[in-house]
């Protein structure tokens, strides 16, 4: 699903955020991505999404070589990925509702299935009665989970998240944890970055450790802590 | 609602919507463009104050062509009028008799060109003369009558153009009793020169402010861009096309069109009204029946259709330019 080749991302005047990267993720695993901030696990996340293009290196995601995507098919590529973001990135003047039916809205779903997808998506974070509501008026931890649902809503076949349970606290972190193995359960390929080991340590789940931009531990597919 | 349910439709085989019914696809998508059609109407209204005078601008600029252009036709209607009155003194020879002036204005009446003739004998002309010019008593102290008898021709309205009319000039002139044939066209033939520097001026102001019309509405579209620019980035996160994402500002285009042709339509409506007392009253002093035109259907189509597709053009610019500069990072 994620297959990554030698892949350096080089920012102008600075040295490499990743250096020679090489890791592959098959279709249906799950991993946690991890590092001190600055290692470069947001340059791995925004390559995987097509906010950045390698330096060097193959990046190749759902068969997709990333570097011969044309401009006008990034959104179709996107859309098979859902992505978490840390600070949220939801449409303040929209509702609850309205931000999670955005990606089927953008798919074209007929109304009827939107309503049932979204209200099945806010249900799945426990925010359905707050589906009227504006982000504004969520506390950190909801506005997170409205993302979430957002990004699960299409049930994409990869979901990248980016320190989604930094603003939460334990319980709900694990909560939003089963969440994401319960998708994991079902096919979906999960990427989580993340730099609470104690949470990711109790999953047990593959860990890949960044270092200065490299690659410094990949404890595996399918490795148990 | 039911956990179990929920889950198989969240967790199931991703579904996609190319996977419905043409028909349902179809429908969905005719909503989806009446959503964001009116949408793009409401997010203009929440801000009433700047769309209105973004629309007043385009409406002046399309009322300034507009008026010019009524102004024009109002006049072309006048001169036709005016130039159906246009007559042809034609001086008969001295030695022309009654009868034979007779015969020649019967001959003249036929013509297809001629729509009347009249017959002025020296006689008439004299008393005529005498009444109107204040010499009386001068003329009544000449031996003889020295004015020549007169046929005034009035040339039919289809052949009232300079040219139809100068052509049968030539023809009256050429006929043997005719002394001398007269047509003062010159002042008609200046006031098509002058109506045509005006219709040449009304199409370069018209281009000028219609450029002006797509620069305001591609800098207001422009602006609404960068006020909008971190939900374009979200939509350009999760997959919106560069359609998506430019349909709204392209219906926002149509829209301040669409408003500032009606304020446009206003304004020329308003100056009309305004006008038109004033002139009746000085076709009345002319004994003239003119009245000012309104707009005509094909005017009025013109300048709202004309404003709908500056708007769409002027947005088309903005979007062109600026959603390609702003990618998520």
């Amino acid at each position: 699903m994620i297959r990554f080749t030698k892949v350096t991302k080089r920012y102008p005047g600075t040295n490499d955020a990743l250096s020679e990267v090489s890791f592959h993720m098959a279709p249906g695993e799950m991993a946690f991505l991890t590092g001190h901030s600055g290692a470069g696990k947001s340059t791995l996340l925004k390559l995987i999404a097509l906010l950045e293009h390698a330096t060097r290196g193959q990046v190749i995601i759902n068969g997709q070589n990333l570097a011969k995507v044309p401009r006008r098919r990034i959104p179709y590529v996107r859309r098979d990925i859902g992505i978490i973001f840390q600070d949220h990135r939801l449409l303040y003047d929209r509702t609850v509702f309205d931000n999670v039916a955005l990606p089927l809205i953008i798919e074209g779903f007929p109304e009827r299935e939107i309503g049932r997808r979204v209200r099945a998506a806010l249900d799945k974070v426990d925010l359905l009665r707050r589906e009227k509501a504006y982000p504004v008026t969520l506390s950190g931890g909801e506005q997170q989970r409205v993302g979430i649902a957002r990004a699960i809503v299409t049930k994409p076949p990869l979901l990248l998240a980016d320190e989604p349970t930094g603003n939460l606290d334990p319980e709900l972190s694990a909560e939003i944890m089963a969440l994401f193995e319960q998708f994991n359960g079902v096919g979906v390929t999960v990427l989580v970055a993340s730099h609470d080991l104690d949470l990711i340590s109790r999953m047990g789940r593959r860990m890949l450790t960044l270092k200065d931009g490299r690659l410094v531990g990949d404890t595996g597919a399918g490795a148990a802590a | 609602m039911n956990q179990e349910a929920n889950d198989r439709l969240l967790l199931r085989e991703r579904a996609r919507p190319a996977d419905s019914r043409l028909a349902t696809r179809l429908r969905t998508w005719l909503l989806r463009h009446a959503q964001v059609f009116f949408g793009s109407l409401g997010r203009l209204a929440r801000t009433p104050v700047s769309t209105l005078m973004t629309a007043a601008v385009i409406g002046i600029a399309l009322a300034l062509p507009t008026g010019l252009h009524l102004l024009l036709q109002n006049l072309q209607q006048l001169s036709g009028g005016w130039e159906g009155a246009a007559q042809i003194s034609l001086f008969l020879r001295e030695d022309t008799s009654e009868g034979e002036a007779e015969a020649l204005l019967a001959q003249i009446r036929k013509l297809p060109e001629v729509a009347d003739a009249e017959y002025i004998s020296r006689e008439a002309a004299l008393a005529e003369f005498q009444r109107l010019s204040g010499f009386g008593e001068a003329l009544a102290a000449l031996d003889e009558n020295p004015l020549p008898a007169v046929i005034v021709v009035s040339p039919g309205l289809l052949h009232a153009s300079p040219a139809a009319t100068e052509a049968l000039l030539g023809r009256l002139r050429a006929l043997p009793a005719v002394d001398l044939a007269q047509l003062d066209m010159q002042w008609i033939q200046r006031l098509y020169a002058i109506m045509a520097i005006v219709e040449r001026t009304v199409a370069v102001l018209g281009l000028l402010l219609a450029l002006g019309v797509i620069l305001v509405v591609g800098n207001t579209i422009r602006l609404a861009i960068q006020n909008r620019r971190d939900e374009i980035v979200i939509i350009k996160l999760i997959g919106g096309t560069d359609a998506f994402i430019r349909r709204p500002f392209l219906y926002s285009g149509f829209w301040y069109g669409l408003l500032g042709g009606i304020l446009g339509l206003v304004l020329v409506g308003a100056a009309v009204i305004a006008l038109d007392g004033p002139i009746s009253e000085l076709a009345g002093l002319y004994q003239s029946s003119f009245t000012l035109q309104g707009p005509d259907a094909a005017t009025v189509g013109l300048l709202l259709g004309g404003g709908i597709l500056l708007g769409l053009a002027g947005s088309w610019l903005a979007v062109g330019r600026h959603l390609r500069a702003i990618e998520p990072r």
